[in-house]
């Protein structure tokens, strides 16, 4: 499939060195979006967790192990590894800002963009999700609620997106030149630590941007190809080696990071 | 009128009441598929052992085995009808059904396996061209028609059916085009074989399948082709000699199946050399161009070790070619079948390994392995679609003449 390129590029920034992995980002997205909750959670390989928070280690014993938690988002990959396979053109890389989208009511459940996700950011609903008794209250009114037998994934809070254009519309502005923080993701939003950075890639004078560049910045998997909008900054080495996967004499050659 | 006179003229059949007994036996596959398709459908596809990992499981490892084997259909179609080797009209007729059987079970899986099957058509009402699925749905359920109508005219063939004037004329009529249906068929089928494989080879996040290829094809397009057609007739051989060992007659001669094995054992060869050359420069080229080894694809602890390539190479790979070229090999029934049962089942794990194993193994560093095994839900469904293959074959072969050679071998 053609590669598109977009005068904006929707972005993030994760700075593993402040996350706690307190999983904040995670609950507001749960809430924002409205995944419902589990009965029985305990099969983690059945829960959604649009934002799914990975333990990450550097493998060596007290007093020199080391931990960090990597927050996993859609990547909106910019070279997408799922659209492309998707039978029914339900998920498209097509709309200004480079989400990926996913349409639920277009969605026939065959997963395959699952099987090509490397990063596993999608999820299969199951079941039909179920409420508790006043908790079908608290859902947000522009997320969709989705049935049973589609597939679903973070869509950097799309939703969020629209309502900035509207309101840059609203006020006589450039809906495609948003100013920073006029739209932002609910774990972003959610952070405690600041460690999640979001904003427009191809804009300069963003802070997202900036961080991007750097040198203690990186992206997962970047050498399968699938040109993540998502980054990670973090200033330690073993870190950032965890990021993508390295023959032995790469690693010691230290070109990697 | 005695249930006798529908059958085939000239030919035994056990009485009905052992017949019935027969299906009864079948029916209760048939009906604890039924319960499970029923709890899929009603309550969700969570019912099965799939998760969030394991999106492709035993169904989809079902499908594209039975797809595989099911080839037999289009390529004895290809060589009876196109390039008229004329010793397959003796086990053409199977070919069609267990084909039939193969493609029309494997969308009955399908309709349990999509979390959507109500939506199933939106892949011709919004199909998107650069996906092999795509692809892979528009042949199937256009090929499915195609063995169809491959699949009428023997029914209209039933002794009793063929008296009505205008059924005996339309199977006739059916018969005189078949050539033109086999053509479609293997057009058709050539493809979503292919489509299938290829559906593995684009996915460049998933260092186990991913290949390089031709224009748009990566090379798993071609090894899938090769792969089908070097098994559809050993499984259809197969299926003649277990047909045989059940009702006890002698169905198709055995100068047929050394012929069908000769065919099986030549594409086996040409598939084996270059799924060789494929898996060699996948684990030289690919793999380290991705960062990745070739033993970190293997975990023998997550029940995903290295004894499954080898066995799908070597086992069931490069010996039953070698088997099945040799014709003193051939001669000798016991070698011969044991060679066509190692060639399929060297394909069935290629499928699994493809379908289950590409998506057990951690792509980023900080994942982990984990494993899948099936649970009552899917091998219930899958068992009623073997069920259902058993039903419908004991029916045509109680019912239908789809062996001309049959009079003949059991004078």
């Amino acid at each position: 499939m053609q590669h598109m390129e977009f005068k904006v590029k929707w972005g993030m920034v994760i700075d593993l060195d402040k996350c706690t992995g307190c999983g904040a980002c995670s609950i507001a997205c749960r809430a924002e979006n409205n995944i419902p909750p589990m009965q029985d959670a305990s099969n983690k390989l059945r829960t959604t967790d649009w934002m799914n928070i990975y333990e990450l280690s550097n493998g060596k014993k007290f007093p020199d192990l080391e931990i960090a938690y990597l927050p996993r988002p859609c990547m909106q990959c910019g070279n997408p590894s799922c659209s492309t396979v998707c039978p029914v053109v339900a998920t498209t890389k097509d709309e200004e800002g480079g989400i990926v989208s996913q349409v639920y009511p277009r969605c026939i459940g065959c997963r395959y963009c699952m099987a090509a996700c490397p990063y596993h950011a999608r999820y299969f609903n199951w079941f039909d999700p179920i409420w508790p008794e006043g908790m079908e209250k608290t859902l947000t009114p522009y997320v969709s609620a989705r049935p049973r037998g589609v597939v679903e994934k973070c869509t950097f809070c799309h939703h969020r997106f629209n309502a900035a254009k509207e309101q840059a519309r609203a006020n006589g502005a450039d809906p495609l030149d948003l100013p920073e923080d006029a739209y932002i993701p609910a774990c972003a939003e959610a952070c405690p630590t600041g460690a999640i950075v979001f904003g427009n890639l191809k804009n300069p004078e963003h802070r997202v941007a900036k961080l991007a560049a750097s040198k203690y910045a990186f992206r997962l998997l970047a050498r399968l190809g699938t040109d993540p909008q998502v980054y990670y900054y973090s200033k330690r080495d073993w870190v950032r080696q965890l990021g993508d996967n390295y023959l032995q004499k790469e690693l010691k050659g230290g070109e990697h990071v | 009128m005695s249930e006798r006179e529908f059958w085939p003229e000239g030919v035994e059949r056990c009485d009905l009441g052992k017949f019935l007994a027969w299906l009864g036996f079948i029916s209760i596959f048939l009906l604890w598929g039924a319960y499970g398709a029923y709890k899929v459908l009603g309550t969700g596809i969570g019912v099965t052992a799939l998760d969030n990992y394991f999106s492709f499981g035993l169904w989809i490892t079902f499908d594209l085995a039975v797809i595989a084997l099911g080839a037999g259909a289009f390529f004895s179609g290809f060589l009876r009808y196109i390039m008229r080797i004329d010793e397959l009209k003796n086990i053409i007729n199977l070919a069609v059904i267990v084909g039939f059987l193969c493609y029309s079970g494997a969308m009955l899986i399908l309709v349990l396996d999509i979390g959507q099957p109500l939506r199933a058509w939106f892949g011709y009402w919004h199909p998107n061209v650069h996906s092999m699925l795509t692809e892979v749905i528009f042949c199937i359920t256009c090929y499915c028609t195609v063995l169809i109508i491959e699949y009428v005219p023997l029914i209209l063939e039933n002794r009793q059916i063929a008296k009505n004037r205008f059924c005996h004329h339309l199977a006739h009529n059916f018969h005189v085009y078949m050539p033109l249906f086999a053509g479609i068929g293997t057009f058709l089928s050539t493809f979503h074989q292919g489509s299938l494989g290829g559906m593995y080879g684009v996915l460049f996040g998933r260092p186990f399948v991913f290949r390089e290829g031709f224009f748009i094809w990566p090379w798993t397009f071609f090894l899938f082709v090769a792969s089908a057609i070097a098994s559809g007739p050993a499984f259809t051989m197969l299926c003649a000699t277990f047909m045989e060992t059940i009702t006890g007659r002698k169905l198709v001669s055995y100068e047929t199946k050394k012929l069908m094995g000769k065919i099986a054992g030549l594409l086996l060869c040409f598939y084996m050399f270059f799924k060789i050359l494929d898996t060699y420069a996948w684990a030289k080229g690919i793999l380290p161009g991705m960062g990745l080894t070739f033993d970190q694809m293997f975990n023998s602890e997550a029940g995903y070790g290295k004894g499954w390539l080898w066995a799908e190479l070597f086992w069931c790979g490069i010996i039953p070619a070698i088997m099945l070229v040799t014709p003193a090999v051939r001669n000798r029934p016991a070698l011969l079948y044991t060679a066509a049962i190692l060639d399929c089942v060297g394909i069935v794990i290629n499928r699994f390994v493809f379908t289950v194993q590409a998506l057990a193994i951690p792509v980023m560093p900080f994942d982990q392995w984990f494993s899948y095994s099936p649970n009552w839900a899917e091998w219930s469904t899958s068992l009623m679609i073997v069920a259902y293959g058993f039903l419908v074959m004991s029916l045509s072969y109680r019912y239908l003449p789809i062996f001309p050679q049959e009079r003949a071998l059991n004078r």
